[in-house]
């Protein structure tokens, strides 16, 4: 008897152990609002602008926080590989059985795929969270386009506006161009062939143009004349294909440090004053997220940056937030939208404190003409810059290829550069690549 | 009579209880391997793929999965890949576990401190390969410590791109699976040794053999069965070889993919969601090294006919 009570309480304390974190305590719900705030995002960039911006919030640790008694939970899930669509995905349709505690309330999509989710019932139109359209009214259209639905709904928010600029190293162009004076260095990066001429004035002179040769490839691909995919057929523009050229000349002539992948260390170190190169390409949120200004040794801490146009105008990136379907938390979701989007103060905040490019269009007009400078680019104001180019970024050649495409095509090309493939090897790769990742889609010949 | 029955009763009641405790695993199992497995295969004749949020099939094609497999080159590009750094792996480690295993197990040596030694051999294993990759991708890249060390020693002039050359990529995966697995080979091939009967040896020292003559004429053929067993055990390990090449190559199995392995390729179908061509592969690879296992099952003896 007794030896049966013992492995009654051994298989009851293995069945437990089985369910343990099932269990949870059903909250007692007093008010309409849940106990918990969901946030969905890729990378700490929204968190670190929450943290710092949005009044009311308590850190807890990098992954959660407090508003009032509403614990804040961010979920980060990196873009690598898919797979912050892919958690996206499950999670959203896991949305109407979830409990409350444990549903989506807000979450972050890049421009790249925007479309995906907002087409469909996952995404509260921003109406119905109460943001009207007077509240909208002042931001850049190219903004609500990428996260306007087929039905002409309006569902997501965005703080930033991404036009790209060409940051280089005052140090390197005082020494090697005479002048760090934005308008002369405009003049020696043009267009693309002056680029890869001052390139060669750089290597004589003991400095790399660029990190990588990734580092042009956005301002190519932003100015291509047609969609990835055409009536279900892969096209490569003639404009990529100029990337490719003028990428392998750079390669070969040694003006580029590498072939390395954007994000990577080898990318990175070019931020660092020891290791400096001439140039980078970016909109305003590489200062805050890649340029490592809090850190010792970097040329932004230096405050060594300059911003000029660059060869052709781009823009890249861009984060929007959007309203989770279902959320039991719509009046903190509204507010928080509202906060980041909306509220002049909050987005005259970021660009003082964060050097970001804000979403508002006359508050940004004022602020190009204000004193304002950036401490990281060696007190230019580059919001002039940022006015112009947001009035031209064009997004009638974004398709839900680019991520996929753009991803293979810069890996497929690499092998080029490096001289393990010939180009039209490297584009044999390119075109198996993409037969792995979208078997309909019909490839050239 | 009675007492017996009684004592039959208590056995059957423990028994029940052993059923019990097999249900976690029996379940885990069902659930994790089982099921899996099954819709592994049935997949494999399916058409059935997603592209972007539209999805296509599943449309029933029979083999049609199997037959593009075998058609595309592919399959052999990378089942060559798989077996070439299987091979630039396998050979330096049953070298060296050979040489450590006699020299652990040689009781005339008398290593100092060969429990140490043992341990520290093993230790690679313990690691995570994708921890062990991470850390070689670290050291090995363009602008890494170890460019910056052969810098400093004057033997090049500027760095060494590890990862952009076929032989070198392949040469530093060989060079990590070597590393985690020698350990564990060298303790399978010291078991070996040591089961051999010492009278073997007195009687050739007494002949006067030489310890070269001894390994060859002794160790050797006698280990035969577990070399044998080491060899297609780390095949089957080899064929299924992807975390190390995976994280070291993001993925990507570059330069031109020559370093990439069957497993990596089957990865690459999950960006489409394509359970048709994913499952053939993964059918493929089951019945391969299914025959494998059956070999090495067949050698240690363990069928009923012996």
């Amino acid at each position: 008897m007794k030896k049966r009570v013992v492995s009654l309480i051994m298989v009851a304390a293995l069945a437990a152990s089985m369910f343990a974190g099932c269990g949870k305590k059903e909250a007692a719900e007093t008010s309409s609002e849940g106990k918990v705030l969901n946030i969905q995002c890729w990378n700490d960039e929204f968190r670190g602008f929450f943290e710092q911006h949005y009044e009311g919030y308590e850190k807890i640790d990098d992954a959660s926080g407090k508003i009032g008694d509403v614990t804040v939970k961010w979920t980060e899930t990196p873009s690598k590989d898919n797979a912050y669509q892919e958690n996206l995905d499950r999670v959203l349709k896991n949305q109407e059985s979830a409990k409350a505690d444990d549903k989506v309330d807000l979450f972050l999509v890049e421009a790249d795929y925007a479309l995906k989710y907002v087409d469909t019932d996952y995404v509260l139109p921003v109406a119905d969270i109460g943001i009207t359209e007077d509240d909208t009214k002042n931001m850049y259209q190219y903004t609500k386009d990428i996260v306007t639905d087929s039905k002409g709904v309006l569902k997501g928010v965005s703080w930033q506006a991404c036009p790209g600029i060409l940051f280089y190293n005052r140090d390197i162009a005082t020494e090697v161009l005479g002048s760090d004076d934005p308008e002369t260095v405009q003049e020696a990066v043009k267009d693309w062939d002056t680029f890869t001429a001052t390139a060669d004035k750089m290597k004589a002179a003991g400095y790399k143009m660029t990190s990588t040769v990734n580092d042009t490839y956005r301002t190519y691909s932003n100015n291509v004349s047609g969609k990835w995919v055409q009536d279900g057929k892969l096209v490569i523009d003639d404009n990529l294909m100029k990337w490719v050229d003028d990428s392998k000349k750079m390669v070969d002539a040694e003006t580029t440090v590498g072939t390395s992948e954007l994000w990577s260390d080898d990318w990175n170190k070019g931020m660092f004053t020891e290791n400096a190169v001439f140039c980078y390409f970016g909109p305003a949120w590489l200062i805050n997220f890649c340029m490592h200004g809090e850190e010792d040794g970097s040329v932004a801490k230096a405050g060594k940056w300059g911003g000029c146009v660059g060869p052709q105008s781009f823009y890249w990136g861009g984060t929007w937030l959007c309203a989770a379907a279902g959320t039991d938390n719509a009046d903190l979701v509204k507010d928080i939208m509202y906060k980041f989007s909306c509220d002049e103060a909050v987005l005259k905040a970021l660009v003082e404190d964060n050097d970001q490019f804000a979403n508002n269009k006359p508050v940004m007009n004022e602020m190009a003409k204000s004193d304002y400078t950036s401490k990281v680019m060696g007190g230019q104001n580059p919001l002039p810059m940022y006015c112009e180019g947001a009035e031209k970024v064009d997004l009638s050649n974004l398709s839900a290829y680019d991520q996929g495409c753009n991803e293979e095509f810069q890996n497929a090309m690499k092998n080029y550069f490096d001289g393990n493939a010939s180009k039209e090897e490297a584009l044999e790769l390119f075109y198996k690549a993409i037969s792995e990742k979208y078997p309909a889609v019909e490839l050239p010949e | 009579m009675g007492k017996k029955k009684n004592t039959n009763k208590r056995v059957n009641r423990y028994n029940y209880w052993g059923y019990v405790f097999l249900i976690p695993f029996i379940a885990v199992y069902i659930v994790f391997q089982l099921i899996p497995l099954v819709t592994t295969v049935y997949n494999s004749f399916f058409e059935h793929y997603r592209e972007g949020l539209m999805e296509i099939g599943p449309n029933f094609i029979g083999l049609g999965n199997y037959i593009a497999t075998f058609q595309s080159p592919d399959l052999w590009v990378y089942a060559k890949n798989t077996m070439i750094m299987w091979v630039m792996g396998f050979i330096p480690q049953i070298v060296i576990s050979l040489i450590l295993a006699a020299w652990f197990s040689d009781n005339r040596m008398r290593i100092k401190g060969s429990r140490f030694f043992k341990t520290v051999i093993y230790l690679p294993n313990l690691i995570m390969a994708s921890a062990f990759s991470m850390l070689f991708f670290a050291l090995f890249s363009d602008g890494g410590p170890i460019n910056y060390m052969l810098m400093d020693m004057g033997l090049l002039a500027k760095p060494f791109k590890f990862l952009s050359h076929i032989w070198s990529a392949r040469t530093l995966i060989a060079t990590m699976n070597f590393l985690m697995w020698f350990g564990n080979t060298t303790i399978l091939l010291m078991a070996g040794m040591m089961g051999i009967d010492s009278s073997l040896y007195e009687a050739a020292e007494v002949d006067g053999a030489t310890s070269t003559q001894r390994f060859f004429r002794i160790t050797l053929p006698v280990l035969k069965p577990i070399l044998v067993y080491v060899a297609i055990t780390s095949l089957i390990g080899g064929l299924q070889m992807f975390d190390v090449p995976q994280i070291l190559t993001d993925g990507k199995g570059e330069p031109m993919r020559s370093s990439m392995t069957l497993i990596m390729y089957l990865n690459k179908w999950l960006y489409s969601k394509n359970l048709g061509r994913g499952g053939a592969l993964s059918v493929l690879m089951f019945i391969i090294t299914g025959i494998l296992s059956l070999i090495v099952f067949k050698m240690s003896g363990y069928n009923d006919e012996d």
